[in-house]
């Protein structure tokens, strides 16, 4: 049944806000650090283990893939929800510093793709 | 009868903001197809998106009543959760290969936004150190801003000035993402994890990971979900402390 892989991916979703709270709380913070990412390798370790498992059939991992699709039309809410008022009204200080570094980051994708190789 | 629509609109926000945007898709796929494809389709509806956010105010969008569910539907909680679910196509051998390059391009993504950023503040004339501080922890993300701003406690105007910083870098990290792609190698999940580990927004990594290439969605996501924590950790002990020495012996 699909709800068997939505109620998987919401529980790893859960454990990994828990860790990453609980992360955060370690090191003084009221922010969640990383919660996402545990949550993505709970996932992946799930799914790595569990595609032996009799519960994991491609219709368990439908209704993973769904909530998998829905994430472009989520980014999309997101920009039309976000603060784009706030950041011009910073004025151009803001708008030439946050462009900059931005820019920045960008050039140095390529040199520290090139570690560990 | 206009008004009765209006009202069942209002009062089923979310299901509301799923045909808003099922349009903004389907808008932006015509467009994109009566223009031979030259603008990627979600390029498009995330740029229309961010147009449309100019109609309200602090929640875009989604201020006016009639598109209120929007601001669930793009909240964080959908936003996380859709994300985590774009693990199940992700190769977790990959993600242990690119490791070392994803964690170092954490430091140096934060290390980068946060001296960059007080330096520009710097000559922007602002020379207190708790100030460039902070408007350089607004460069990282939005969030390591207004915290540690908190922390050092500056003004409002600067936390809000630092908010603006980190939400242009959102901005500009969404729109840029699809063109600047093919120039810095972005086509691997290795690049996309050191790439989202740089660049340190999650929104904007991942608006602009899903208008490049959506497969890579999960590799950058990882990363960049411990950059805000990292930033918050690092930007209002350890770094602001540098930053006094530096302006203090010149």
């Amino acid at each position: 049944m699909k709800i068997y892989g939505t109620a998987w991916l919401a529980f790893c979703f859960l454990l990994g806000k828990t860790l990453g709270t609980l992360l955060g709380k370690s090191i003084g913070l009221e922010s969640d650090v990383g919660g996402v990412g545990f949550a993505m390798l709970f996932l992946m370790i799930g799914q790595a283990y569990g595609s032996k498992m009799a519960w994991f059939t491609p219709e368990t991992q439908s209704g993973i893939r769904f909530w998998s699709s829905i994430y472009i039309p989520v980014v999309v809410a997101m920009a039309a929800s976000s603060n784009v008022h706030g950041a011009l009204a910073g004025g151009f200080g803001a708008v030439i510093l946050g462009v900059v570094v931005t820019l920045a980051a960008f050039s140095l994708v390529p040199l520290l793709s090139k570690l560990g190789k | 009868m206009e008004h009765i629509f209006r009202e069942v609109v209002e009062s089923n926000g979310l299901l509301s903001a799923f045909v808003v945007v099922g349009l903004i898709m389907a808008f932006s796929f015509w467009i994109s197809k009566i223009m031979h494809h030259r603008i990627p389709a979600v390029a498009l509806a995330v740029f229309l998106g961010l147009v449309l956010a100019l109609l309200g105010k602090k929640k875009g969008l989604s201020d006016l009543p009639m598109f209120g569910g929007l601001a669930l539907l793009g909240g964080s909680m959908f936003r996380d959760f859709t994300i985590v679910a774009t693990a199940m196509g992700a190769d977790i051998t990959k993600i242990k290969e690119a490791g070392l390059a994803g964690a170092v391009s954490l430091v140096v993504g934060v290390l980068l936004s946060f001296f960059l950023g007080a330096g520009m503040a710097w000559m922007l004339g602002y020379t207190d150190p708790k100030v460039m501080a902070t408007l350089g922890a607004g460069a990282c993300t939005y969030i390591v801003g207004p915290v540690t701003g908190g922390a050092l406690g500056v003004s409002s105007d600067i936390m809000a000035m630092s908010v603006a910083i980190g939400l242009v870098k959102v901005i500009v990290t969404t729109l840029i993402t699809p063109w600047v792609a093919h120039a810095i190698g972005l086509n691997n999940p290795k690049t996309a994890m050191v790439y989202g580990g740089l660049l340190g927004t999650t929104s904007g990594v991942t608006a602009g990971l899903a208008a490049t290439d959506e497969k890579l969605v999960p590799y950058g996501a990882l990363t960049s979900t411990f950059f805000t924590g990292l930033g918050c950790l690092l930007c209002p002990s350890v770094l602001y402390f540098v930053l006094v020495f530096l302006t203090t012996n010149p």
